[in-house]
């Protein structure tokens, strides 16, 4: 018998290619592990348990895929069934990963906790009191909880990073540019990037091989400098870590999260790593207001498009064209993406355009030279993922700006379009604890090095608490 | 009474015939089903995304160089964002403060010499949908029960070209806009058919006293589908504007339709009643720099400007002979055919033009054979050889065996006939209106099935009336 | 930030968001709080900066003009929630 909660995407391969196991039988168990535990956890929106033999994978509902319905998490889009596949879905196919479904998530990956998807929030598989992170927190409950092997997600602000780390997983926010956004639900534009969530850094490595390259459907894609390596290495030798003050002792930290992170800090030195203290003043103090001009303007045009007359909701009720835009859009859509759409309209208004988001711009500038002055001394940057452990559902849920805070350590690199790296380093109070990993552009691989090497040292076991045997 | 000086600036949209839409691999034709050319992309489905057309971005550097602009070294895409149907991403995108094409200078050639009509930007961009008001007054918005949107001709790459206000008179817009299509459809980048819609003209207008610098407040004259209603149109807006203010009134700013059949002005309802488009970089896109290379291989590929081409023959043929062989692109046949400049480009522009014979079939060498010969033989002759001429195996010398009754005798009959008629011309021409006698040739032609020869019949009908 | 209920309503027609009256007070209040923090942006000096419009530096990103295969008709109106003969049905423009 299989144990889903332990099993990681390249046992399964091996498990596949050795003919212990028949692609049908691994896909079968994973769809009675979602009978079993997806009431609990709602990690999924629509289960597929799509026969094949290859090793199964679970996508955030962002990511469009052909027939299978594609909603964003939004009402807006309820029962829109795609005509086309999303790159990322094709690259999937292609390497012959069968879609076991589509996972929950925020709507229009607007969020930190998934409790804003119109069809119900996730709940965290290390306690179901608590959310998994957001907005990919259906990929990663659904990792976490056994109901995948590995999925996808997409991070615009923390949206891979702070749910792995919430759920005691590996995710990968790759390099702007590295992963194609063709039929990713567009949120923000020049932030959007998909990549893996998954339970081990190998497993992270071999999923980013699949989808990562240039594609000639996404033109601010690009090819990798390099071909993806997947790591072995069990030392840090030779490699620079730079720990930026204002990531690690940002206010809100909790002391729990700030001692496992230390505690992997020290394990770094002793693996051989160089360990040095650099600064990012103006990025972790301005980072979070840049953010949250520069997404809500770029949403308030990419959800435009939702206007009830190709596809999906349209309301009900007589009335002109005004009319019906308006009514559709205001029901269709929920508080966090009206509040954003409206906040994002603003900035972009006549009169207000060079104050909010032409100022944001080039507060994204200070950012990006903030952050390749520090990779001038260090080769990568580590601090916490999340300030937090896992919250409890409801306790953000109505203060728009402290939900906001949960992604003030992954959104400044995010701004400067560098790739990040969570990896569980630890517990408090019975939680898991993120450890952010920042690199250069294009340095996934020696993120998946340094990963690896700390995942080893650390040993961190993924599998809920509550849930092992 | 002051005398009024227009102010008018034209933005012209020109539709690019490239194979493909702006940002999607769609076949960039019109004619077909309804939403057949539609794809992903251009329907704006969640999660797709824009790669441009390299075709469409060499065409505007192309016009760009042919307009004297100067060439962005980094230009970027903006969304233009606003509601719509037939907008389906709620954004255009197209350019806005860095476009490819910036401060050219277009010269329309006129009979007293160079006009240098300004060009403030030549931008690329992506054309809306087609949206079909159904009920209500004949297809117009107002009205209508409901409206239908095809997706065919949403996303297809369009040039906008803005000009200064440099332009001072109805003819000179006609002119300039003219010109401008000829030079569009010699570079091979649009078919430039204002009928059709792939050449749209809107233009900006105001009127200022004489000596005034400043400007006065305009309108913009929306849509105009062919060049007699631009000149119209901009006429009536002129008029209309001098008469607000000789009447102590001010002209209010706003968006106007001009209705060629009654040749009346009326407001156009605007389609955003709050313009904030909200520009900002397309996040989509990234910078597209022309390259050195790009630029001359543009040049290279840019003969004669039509502008030139007017001046040139223009001292073989006069001003307006020069003006109209070449705007109509009929200049090419004219340089093929040797004789007399003058006839050849009367026969050009006049009877050939009359027959609606394609000009590019026509066989050089046998055309001017037949104009050489035009006063020996009948006229019906002569008619029907032009209307033959485009015929592949055409020859003159089909036509050149016939001769017209010269003879006198044989005419003098029919010449009192026709003066007998029309005493009522005989006494206007006595009177020294002498254009009359044209009117009586024709008569006599006529009689004559196009048979006699012009020139006796001329000098035949000069002497009997002086008689 | 003082942003007043016209602000709001303004706004909202812009984005085509029909506020139900008895919400726009809410909305104001919320937006209010979101954009004092996000205007903290307006403390930097920043006059010489050059603004990031794209993360990463690649430049003329373009593609042949070569056609690819359209949707089937079926495929292009799938979705429409009020498909009519092949094309995509709205209600009048309105004034
Ligand atoms: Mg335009
Ligand atoms: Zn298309």
């Amino acid at each position: 018998m299989i144990d889903t909660l332990r099993l990681t995407a390249e046992q399964a391969a091996g498990l596949l290619e050795s003919g212990e196991l028949s692609g049908d039988e691994l896909a079968g168990t994973y769809v009675e592990a979602i009978g079993e535990r997806d009431p609990e956890l709602h990690a999924y929106l629509h289960v597929v348990g799509e026969p094949g033999n290859g090793v199964p994978i679970a996508l955030k509902d962002n990511i469009t895929t052909r027939g299978v319905p594609t909603t964003a998490g939004s009402r807006i889009l309820e029962g829109y069934v795609p005509v086309f596949d999303s790159t990322v879905a094709t690259r999937v196919k292609e390497a012959g990963l069968p879609l076991i479904g589509k996972t929950n998530l925020d709507e229009f990956a607007m969020g930190s906790s998934t409790e804003n998807s119109a069809y119900g929030p996730s709940r965290n598989p290390w306690d179901p009191e608590r959310v998994p992170g957001g907005s990919s927190g259906g990929t990663a409950a659904a990792v976490a909880g056994g109901l995948a092997p590995w999925g996808l997600g997409s991070d615009t602000g923390g949206s891979i990073k702070q749910p792995a780390s919430l759920c005691g997983l590996v995710g990968l926010r790759p390099t702007y540019g590295t992963v194609s956004r063709y039929g990713i639900v567009a949120f923000a534009s020049s932030l959007d990037q998909v990549g893996p969530i998954t339970k081990t850094v190998r497993d992270c490595a071999r999923l980013y091989a699949t989808i990562a390259g240039r594609d000639a459907c996404d033109s601010t894609t690009v090819e990798l400098p390099e071909a993806v390596a997947v790591p072995d290495a069990e030392d840090l030798k030779g490699i620079r870590i730079g720990i930026p003050k204002e990531l690690n002792e940002a206010e809100g930290i909790e002391p729990g999260v700030s001692a496992a992170v230390a505690k992997a800090i020290e394990l770094a030195e002793s693996l051989g790593a160089e360990v040095g203290e650099c600064r990012l003043p103006r990025s972790v103090d301005y980072g979070l207001a840049c953010y949250y001009l520069v997404a809500p303007a770029e949403a308030s045009s990419n959800l435009a498009r939702y206007d009830g007359v190709r596809y999906g909701f349209r309301a009900a009720g007589d009335g002109d064209l005004t009319a019906l835009y308006s009514r559709t859009r205001w029901e269709g859509f929920g508080p966090e993406p009206r509040r954003r759409i409206l906040i994002g309209t603003y900035a972009l208004s006549a009169g207000y355009y060079d104050a909010f988001y032409g100022q944001a711009q080039k507060v994204r500038t200070v950012i990006a030279q903030e952050h390749a002055a520090a990779f001038e001394d260090y080769d990568l940057l580590l601090s916490p993922t999340s300030p937090t452990v896992a919250f409890k559902v409801g306790d953000k849920a109505e203060n728009p700006l402290a939900m906001y805070l949960s992604d003030l350590l992954t959104i400044p690199s995010n701004m400067a379009g560098l790739p990040g790296l969570s990896i569980p380093c630890g517990l408090s109070e019975g939680l898991p604890v993120g450890l952010q990993i920042l690199g250069p552009q294009f340095s996934e691989n020696l993120m998946f090095r340094a990963g690896h090497a700390l995942e080893q040292a650390i040993a961190f076991d993924f599998v809920p608490e509550r849930l092992r045997a | 009474m002051p005398e009024w000086e227009p102010v008018i600036g034209l933005e012209i949209h020109v539709q690019l015939k490239t194979r493909t839409k702006m940002f999607c691999g769609c076949e960039n034709v019109s004619g077909e089903s309804e939403n057949t050319r539609t794809c992903p992309v251009c329907l704006a489905h969640p999660g797709t995304l824009p790669v441009p057309n390299k075709q469409a971005i060499e065409w505007t550097v192309k016009l760009g160089v042919a307009l004297g602009c100067e060439i962005a070294s980094r230009a970027l895409f903006h969304r233009k964002n606003y509601f719509y149907p037939d907008l389906p991403k709620g954004y255009q995108i197209s350019q806005y403060d860095i476009p490819l094409c910036a401060g050219g200078k277009f010269v329309v050639p006129g009979p007293d010499g160079d006009r240098k009509i300004g060009i403030v930007r030549a931008h690329l961009e992506e054309d809306a949908a087609k949206t079909i008001h159904v009920g209500g007054s004949g297809g117009r918005i107002a009205g209508a029960e409901y409206s239908l949107v095809d997706f065919n001709r949403g996303g297809t790459p369009l040039v906008e070209i803005v000009s200064e206000p440099d332009v001072h008179s109805a003819d000179e817009a006609r002119r300039f806009l003219q010109l401008l299509r000829q030079t569009v459809v010699e570079l091979g980048i649009s078919d430039a058919e204002m009928e059709k819609g792939s050449l749209r003209c809107d233009a900006n207008v105001s009127v200022r006293e004489a000596g005034e610098t400043d400007f006065r407040t305009k309108t913009e004259l929306k849509n105009m589908n062919s060049f007699k209603f631009v000149a119209d149109g901009i006429e009536a807006e002129i008029r209309r504007q001098v008469e607000i203010y000789e009447a102590g009134g001010e002209v209010v700013q706003e968006t106007l339709h001009f209705d060629p059949g009654s040749g009346t002005i009326a407001p156009l309802r605007s389609k955003e009643e709050a313009h904030d488009y909200r520009y900002f970089p397309e996040p989509d896109l990234v910078p597209v720099e022309p390259s050195v290379e790009m630029i001359a291989a543009a040049m290279d590929d840019i003969g004669e400007l039509p502008a030139a081409r007017i001046r040139r023959l223009e001292t073989e043929v006069g001003f307006d002979l020069a003006e109209g062989l070449v705007s109509s692109g009929r200049d090419r046949l004219y340089e093929r055919v040797s004789g007399d400049r003058r006839a050849v480009a009367n026969v050009v522009m006049n009877q050939l033009a009359a027959t609606g014979v394609d000009p590019e079939a026509v066989n050089g060498t046998e055309l001017a054979k037949l104009i050489a010969e035009r006063e020996r033989i009948p006229r019906a002759a002569f008619t029907e050889a032009l209307e033959r001429s485009g015929d592949p195996g055409f020859s003159a010398d089909d036509y050149l065996g016939e001769t017209a009754i010269s003879d006198a005798s044989e005419l003098d009959p029919v010449i009192d006939k026709v003066l007998a008629e029309n005493q009522a011309q005989v006494e206007t021409f006595r009177a020294g209106k002498e254009g009359v006698l044209g009117f009586l040739v024709g008569q006599v032609m006529k009689e004559t099935g196009g048979k006699a020869d012009a020139r006796v019949v001329n000098e035949r009908l000069r002497e009997k009336i002086s008689s | 930030m003082a942003i007043t209920r016209e602000d709001v309503l303004h706004v909202a027609r812009l984005a085509r968001l029909e506020i139900p009256e008895g919400e726009v007070d809410r909305m104001r209040d919320e937006l209010g709080a979101i954009l004092e923090a996000v205007g903290k942006v307006a403390e930097l000096d920043l006059s010489d900066v050059e603004p990031t419009s794209h993360p990463l530096a690649v430049v003329n990103e373009w593609r042949e003009d070569q056609p690819r295969p359209s949707l089937s008709p079926e495929d292009a109106l799938a979705n429409a929630p009020d498909p009519v003969e092949g094309a995509f049905r709205v209600p009048a423009v309105g004034s």
